[in-house]
Order: C-alpha cells, then structure tokens, then sequence
C-alpha cells in the first residue's frame, strides 16, 4: 500500500507533462489569446458603461468560443480537409436560405432563428471558403494553372456575392479576402497580382454603380465626414476627437470622456478602439498592435510548417484574414479606411465574431499539433 | 483526369510557400506601421486640437429639431396642428434618492401607479445621464403645483415640447392617420441624421404617406458646455427646415355631415370631386380618436379598441372589402353595349327567375313575380337580376373581366394612404390558380348581379363612378391637393390622361337608367328626389351577408342585426353637368334606396349648394 501511494506521488508531474503533450494545443498562442481576451474585458468594462452585466455576457460567449477552438484543435486536420467541400455546400445552401428568408421577411436578414441561438451563416462560409479553395488548389500542383485559377476564384465569389447581397459589405470584404489569401498563398504570380489591383481600380465605377444607397454614403462620407457631422460623418469625427485627445500616455483606464458621455455611438461593438486609445494612448495602442502581430507572427510559422498543402494554404489564409480584420477595423476607426461593419477581433463587444475567430485558430492549433512525421 | 497524374514538386512548393510567408509578413508589417504613422498624427501631432475639442465635452453637436407641417383641408380648416405640451423630466443621475423622489412625486401630482411603473421601464433602458419623462402632458394643475415645489426636486423639470393635436377627432382619423413614438423597428429604416432629436413619426393615413414632407429638414447646432453641461457658447448652426404644410382636398363640413349620415350604422362614405380626382369625403364609420396614440395610448384603452365589435381601427372605406350588389349592374351593362351583345333597345322577358341550359337550379329574380319584358334602361332602374343574368351570359366571364377591370375593380385606385386593399374581380385565371377549379357559368351569372367572389372597396366604387360619369376619362383619386412649405407651393400629382373608350350613345342609355333609379316612380331610390333643381344619377344595391337557400324567404325583422344586408348606393350629380361621385356602404344597412341613397343625397346637396352660391 505504502510503496503503491508513493509510487503515484513520484509519477504525478510527470502525468501532467504527458497529458499537456498530449493534449492538441500550441501554448504560445493560446497564452497570447488568453492575455488578449482579458484586456477585452477590461476595456469592455470601461466602455461598456461599466456594467457587470454586459462583462458576464461577453464572458460566456467567450468561454463558449475558447470551448469550440479547444474542440477544433482536436480534430485530425485530415478530417477538416476531407469535409471541405460538404462544409462549403452547407454554408452556401444556408447564405441562400437566409437571402430566401429575407426576401420573404422584406429587409435585411443575416440570421437563422435556430430555437435558443441565431445562427448567422455568414460567419461559417469565412472558414469554409479558404476551407474549399485550399482543398482545391492543393489537388493541383502550385503555382497553380489559369483553369485552376478560374475555378477558385468562381468558388470565392460565389458566396461573396451572396453576404454582398444581404447586405453585408464587410463579412462579403472579409470572406473574399479569405479566399484570395488562399490564392496569394498558393503563389499567384506576381503580374496577375499587379493586373487585379489596376483592374480593381479600373472597375470602381462599376463596383460605384452596384452598391446600395447606403453604402455609397459611407464611402462619401469616409471621404468628406465634416459634410454630414449629425449623420453619418458622426461616428467618424467624434472618433478622431476620442483618440486624438487620447494623447501619448491616454486619460488613464475609466477615464474616457468621450465615450463615458455618450458622443462616441457604439463604443463597445465597432468603435470600441476608439475608446482603447483615449484610455491607453499611443502606447496602449502600440501594446495591442504588438499583441496582435504576436499572434498573426505564430499563425504564420505555423503555416510554415505546414506538412501539405492543405493546411498550409488554409493556416496562412486564416492568420492573413486575422490580419486584415484588425487593419479594416483599426484603419476605419483611425479615419483611413469607410465606415464597414466589421468588430475589432478579440475586443468587440458581441459573440458571433469572437467564435468564428477562435474557431479558425482551433483549426490552426490541430495543423500544428497532429503532425505526421517530424 | 490530369489530376490524377499531376506530378507535385514538394520542394519547390514548399520553397514558394515560404517566399509568400515572407512577403505576407513584410505586408502585414507595412501595413501596421502605416496604422501607427496614423495614430502617431492623431495622437501625438493632433493631440492638442483634438483635446481641445474633447474639452471636458465641451463641443456638442446638438439636433435642432423641424416643427412638423401642418395638414389643412380643402377650405384651410387645421385638422392637425402642434400644440404646446409640457413634460416631467428626470435625470437619473441628479437624483440622490430615486424611490423617495417617485414617491414624493406621485403624492404631490396624483401620478397613477401604471404612469410611475412605466417609467421605471423606460429608465432601465437609458443610460443615467439621459434624460427622461415621467408624465409626457402635464395639466394646468400639476403644473402649478410642481412650479411651486421645484426646488425639492433635484434633477427633476419641466420640459415644454409641441405635441401633435388633431381638432376633430374621431371624424376623419382614417384619413389624416397619426403619429406615434419611433418603435425600434422604424429606427432601423430612418435616416439616422434626420430623425435625431425627432420622437415621433407618422404611423397612419396622411401622416404615414407623406411623414418625408411634413418632418422637415433636421438642423443642428455645434455647442460650446463646461462641465455641468451649462451652454457657454454657439459656434455654428443650421437652422431647420419646418415641413410642408399640407392642404387635402377633403372638405372636412361635409365629411362631418357624411359622418352624421350615417347615424348609428357602420359604414364607409366616399365622395371624389369629379373634375380632379380630389377626394372630398373619406368617412369610415365608427372613427376613433387619434390624440391619445400621440402620446402613447394606455394598454387597455388600446385593447378596448382592438377588441371592439364594431372595429372603429378599421379603414372601411380604403381596406373594407364589400360585395358590390347590384351597385354593379351599371358597369355591367356599360359592358354589354359595348361589346355589342346587346342593344339598349332589346327587351328580355323577366319571369322572376332564371335556369341555365339542362340545370334545375332556379337564379331568383328579388321581385318574386319578376319584372315582365324589360329593356336596359328599365332594367337599372328596376335593378332586375333577370335581365342582368341573362346579360352576364351573354357576355361571358372574359368580357366582363376585362370590361370591369379597365374601371379599376380588382386593383388598387392609386391614392395617396398607404395599405390600401385591391379588392377582387374574379377571372377563369384567378379561379384556377387560387381554388384550382375550372370556372361555372352558374358563376358568372352572380358575378352579373355583384355578388360571388367579387369584392370592391368604398374607395373602389367611388371612383369607377366617377370614372363612369366623366364619359371613362379614368379618375384617379387624391388626397393632398398643394404642399406649403418655405421654399413655396408644390404640387406633384400624377393625373391619369387614360381614357376607356366608350360610345357617348351607351353610356347615355345606362345613364338614362340610373337617373330614373332616383327620378322615376319606379326608381328605387326616388326617396331622394326631393327638393333639388338639379338630376342625380344613382344606383342602388343590396349585398348579401348572409346566404338565403333555396326556398327561404329572407325576412329582414327575423334575422340577426350583423347578418342583415349591406345597403350601397352610388351616385353622381348634377348629370348634365358631372361634379361630384359619392359611393355608399352602410353595413347591415339593408336596403340600398331607403338606407344608403339619402346619405349620398345629403352629400351631395351640401356640396352643390355651396359650389353654386360661391
């Protein structure tokens, strides 16, 4: 009996180790996930009217969404590459029944009432869609061919088009840019990079042409807020005053005038950096852009080693989207980029961004931790 | 196929993968120090200007609010204005003892419990430095009286705000609607600039259909506070634009003497001045009183209305739904002449009923004995159903559709209210897409006389009337007549210049026959042609509510009140010289002549009485 108990307590570390290893997470970034998710909740309270109330809601829906990474992170990445194409069938079935729904409903409609949750399937087709794209591409030997080429990039507008349609400018931004991560990724040559910027460019009269009322609005406004400052110029300025009269050092946490006093509409959702840098200041900001750039650097050597194609295409493809949700959301609060819905990640106020984030750095934990062969 | 054979060189893939890597970080590091650059301006180069505008708050921009248009009728009389109406406001946030104050409060101004706890809902839902009402209208009493006790009240005052007010009441509240609080659903819709600092929004009739022009335009003020929010200073400001004040084309005396009419019988008047299209009377009997939406009507005062078995929310006259009866059987017999199958001449024989080829079910004429031989304009005036089922055969479902349909039944006559109802004129089309079944000539036969499946509004039968009366130039009903507002008069009124083509000769024999409906011994509605130096030609009809069988006699004394027949009656007047078109509905009414046809008669005597003394 003796030997038997001292036996455990001699064993017991070592246990610990061995379940540590065996479980499919990459420490760096869970730890950077983590620190950043706290100081979500610390500028939440402060934006957020420091209300408790609000705080316990973000956190269940955090807790839920670090649930779902861990969940993901344990699943064979072979598995998330031989549903791809399901996944992907589902989610564009689901964008047109909620389009369909819309339609009957007459307005915008994003959701499915799902009984106790709404489900925005949306959200999904941002993983699906480099999901079914790499899935493609890596059929095929890279660089890939201008057949290939053409399919993936049908396979991007495709549920661009459809988000586009609900309307959902930024998810429809975010989404394409998913999908042409895959494509950069995969190495699209360099002079077909060059032709698509000036073709882009070439065709903004005719993007102009087919935008809703509303969205051209943002982009006048974007481009002349002080026109309209009651409407739609409004959150643009009052912004600009929040963070510029934020200062090197920041007012300190709490200390937020703008947005304590309500001239900052939406402090706790989209806008919620502004609040960040009245408080904090530039150096505040210069902190969580390290956080950030701390995570997408991991995501990307994680990409790098990367055993197939696949999952490398699809682990740079998410951690690039990561990026480009923090530059879309800090460059329209800054005043560099229009006014398009999209949350700061990991910040924001609101659950269906924060799953859908983890979500994807779940699927990137799983590459990194099932390797074959080492 | 190739796939299968494509031959993957790992290395060089694997070489170019991390190429991209590299340039995706050195754009991701670009890209981040571009946003730093940006941060750098703002926070340390702008950092001055922007904390001088952040100065404790001290630059706000606040809404300056439009005074909504006024809405007229036709002779200038106000049917909605703004009053002056004062409120009791809280800041939560100056208050030290929220329960004491509401207690206090409710003692010293006789605040009901429902008020106070309606409060306590609207306060949860604001944030503590806004500021809201505990009573929305104050009265002279409760005025005074917190006047004096004030500075008890901290945190506590008096705001004065101008509240929608409508003068008359129950009498035209389908036409001239109401505004109400912007519910959550609406602010998603507004334009957010020009609705902040607006509560209310039009939720019904006018006020709904034309809330753009009568909101105005939003102006704002950028205002200089120190910290308890005092005003220091104006920097800029543009003024707001008041909306348009709006003339209707509504004479409001003789929707008051339309109302009256119809005393205490539920129904629907409307009268359509012929030589515009301008709507006169728009009355839907029982009205409701629109003032208490303005504020928020009580729950269960709201209930009582809901409720309510004569359904006074209802717009009868724009949405009710009504068999036309034989107020149909001009328009039919329009119809007949027309396609030329028959003449105005040609008598048919009428024996009190009518069987179809091989079928023993008899179409009952309402004169048991039946009318004899009878011509067309004899058969309007007597409104013989023989006549006219014999006349709908003939002329077939197709032809009568198409005849009717360029009248305006079955689709929507175009006014200016929203959720207007388009009624229904059946077809061999709508029958099998809707019921899947061929369609029956024992079908067409009740279409001939106004009954089956056809329904038409108030609305609707005014203005094919009118339409009748102007020879078919197609009249399209209005209501706004002229919009006032500081950039001058506007008039945007879209007149239809379509007209049905139709034989003067014809629709001189069909208006011979509804004349005598009022001017002859026979006519069925010659109660009305008393005293008056002038002609009106009229139609009667009785629509069923109830079905009578086979055998059965309707007894109109033995039957439920709700199960007696619709009386209608349509009309215009002077003939020789067409001004006004009144249609009638008068639910439960019974018969058309005796019910229906002097409320038109009064109508349109005030109205012709005046129109020839000016």
């Amino acid at each position: 009996m003796k030997t038997e108990t001292r036996h455990e307590q001699f064993e017991a570390p070592s246990v610990l180790g061995n379940f540590l290893r065996r479980l499919h997470i990459d420490i760096p970034l869970f730890i950077v996930l983590l620190l950043t998710s706290i100081l979500s909740f610390v500028i939440l309270y402060s934006a957020g009217g420091q209300s408790m109330d609000v705080l316990m809601r973000q956190l269940s829906r955090v807790g839920l969404a670090f649930s779902l990474m861990i969940v993901l992170a344990h699943i064979d990445p072979y598995q998330f590459k031989r549903y791809s194409s399901v996944l992907f069938g589902l989610g564009i079935i689901l964008l047109i029944a909620v389009l369909i729904m819309g339609q009957i409903g007459k307005g915008a409609q994003r959701w499915l009432e799902l009984g106790f949750f709404r489900f925005q399937p949306s959200e999904m087709i941002k993983i699906t869609t480099p999901m079914m794209v790499a899935w493609y591409l890596a059929e095929y030997p890279l660089p890939p061919r201008a057949k290939q080429l053409l399919i993936a990039v049908i396979l991007i507008i495709i549920p661009t088009l459809l988000i586009a349609k609900q309307p959902d400018l930024g998810t429809a931004l975010l989404v394409a840019s998913s999908g042409a991560g895959v494509l950069f990724f995969a190495g699209l040559s360099w002079w077909i990079i060059a032709a698509i910027v000036t073709g882009l460019a070439a065709l903004t009269p005719i993007i102009w042409h087919f935008m809703h009322d509303y969205q051209r609005d943002r982009v006048l406004t974007f481009l002349n807020p002080e026109a309209d400052p009651l409407g739609r110029g409004y959150h643009i300025i009052q912004s600009k005053i929040a963070i510029g009269s934020g200062g090197v050092y920041g007012k300190g946490w709490l200390g937020s005038t703008q947005s304590e006093l309500d001239f900052l509409p939406e402090s706790s959702t989209d806008f919620i950096f502004a609040v960040f840098a009245e408080e904090f200041g530039l150096v505040g900001c210069l902190g969580l852009l390290a956080l950030y750039l701390l995570i997408i650097v991991r995501c990307l050597y994680i990409a790098s080693q990367a055993q197939d194609s696949y999952s490398r295409l699809l682990a740079s493809s998410l951690s690039f989207t990561f990026f480009v949700y923090v530059f879309v959301n800090i460059g329209m609060v800054i005043g560099v980029l229009p006014v398009v819905g999209v949350p700061l990640p990991l910040i924001s106020y609101g659950g269906t961004s924060i799953v859908t984030l983890l979500a994807g750095f779940g699927i990137l934990m799983s590459i990194h931790t099932h390797k074959k062969f080492r | 196929m190739s796939r299968l054979y494509a031959i993957k060189d790992h290395s060089s893939e694997r070489r170019l993968f991390i190429n991209r890597i590299v340039a995706a970080f050195i754009v991701v590091s670009l890209l981040t120090t571009g946003l730093i650059i940006r941060l750098i301006y703002l926070q340390v180069a702008g950092h001055e200007h922007y904390s001088s505008l952040a100065k404790d708050n001290s630059i706000k921009i606040v809404p300056l609010v439009p005074t909504r248009g006024m809405i007229l009728d036709k002779k200038g009389k106000v049917l909605a204005e703004n009053m002056p109406s004062y409120s009791l406001e809280i800041i939560p946030e100056q208050v030290s003892n929220m329960d004491d104050t509401l207690l206090r409060l409710q003692k010293l101004l006789d605040i009901s419990d429902e008020e106070v706890e309606q409060y306590q809902k609207l306060r949860k839902r604001q944030k503590r430095f806004v500021s809201s009402s505990l009573l929305v209208s104050m009265n002279d009493e409760q005025l005074a009286k917190f006047a004096v006790a004030r500075p008890y009240f901290p945190g506590v005052d008096i705001h004065r705000q101008l509240v929608r007010h409508y003068p008359y009441s129950d009498l035209a509240a389908h036409v001239i609607g109401y505004v109400g609080r912007i519910n959550e659903t609406e602010m998603k819709d507004l334009p957010i600039a020009e609705y902040r600092g607006s509560s209310h929004i039009g939720k019904l009739g006018i006020e709904s259909s034309y809330e753009s022009q009568l909101h105005g335009k939003t102006g704002y003020a950028e205002i200089e506070t120190n910290v308890q929010a005092r005003l220091l200073n104006t920097l800029k400001e543009v003024n707001p634009e008041s909306g348009a004040n709006l003339y209707l084309t509504l004479d409001i005396d003789l929707q008051k003497t339309a109302y009256e009419a119809l005393g205490s019988f539920n129904g629907a008047v409307v009268a359509i001045d012929i030589k515009t299209g301008g709507v006169l009377v728009f009355v839907s009997r029982p009205g409701f009183d629109p003032n208490p939406f303005v504020v928020g009507i009580a729950n269960d005062a709201y209930q009582a209305l809901q409720s309510s078995e004569n359904q006074p929310l209802y717009n009868r006259a724009l949405r009710g739904l009504y068999p036309p009866g034989s107020t149909m059987k001009p328009f039919i017999a329009l119809g007949g002449l027309e396609f030329d199958v028959i003449s105005a001449e040609q008598k048919l024989f009428c024996p009190g009923y009518y069987q179809l080829p091989g079928v023993s079910h008899r179409y009952r004429d309402w004169k048991k004995n039946g009318h004899g031989a009878v011509n067309l304009t004899r058969a309007i005036t007597e409104s013989c159903d023989v006549y006219f089922y014999r006349l709908a055969s003939a002329l077939g479902i197709d032809n009568m559709y198409s005849f009717l349909h360029k009248f305006g039944f079955g689709e929507k006559t175009g006014i200016d209210l929203v959720g207007e109802k388009s009624g229904l004129l059946p077809s061999r089309e709508w029958k099998r897409e809707r019921k899947n079944q061929a369609w029956y000539p024992g079908e067409t036969l009740i279409t001939g006389i106004g009954q089956g499946y056809l329904q038409v509004t108030p609305l609707q039968l005014a203005k094919a009337t009118a339409t009748l009366a102007s020879n078919g130039k197609v009249i399209t009903p209005f209501l706004v007549d002229k919009m006032v507002s500081a950039q001058g008069t506007s008039l945007d009124i879209e007149h239809s210049d379509y007209t049905i083509p139709l034989k003067q000769e014809n629709v001189n024999s069909v208006v011979q026959g509804m004349v005598n409906v009022v001017h002859s011994d026979h006519g069925t509605a010659k109660g009305i042609n008393k005293n008056i130096n002038y002609q009106i030609a009229g139609k009667t009809g009785t629509a069923q509510v109830l079905g009578i069988k086979q055998n059965a006699k309707y007894d109109e004394n033995s039957i439920d009140f709700k199960y007696r027949d619709h009386a209608l009656f349509v009309s215009f007047a002077p003939v020789d010289d067409p001004q006004i078109a009144v249609a009638v509905v008068v639910e439960n009414g019974g018969h058309g002549g005796s019910v229906a046809a002097p409320i038109a008669g009064e109508v349109i005597k005030q109205f012709l009485q005046e129109k020839y003394e000016n």
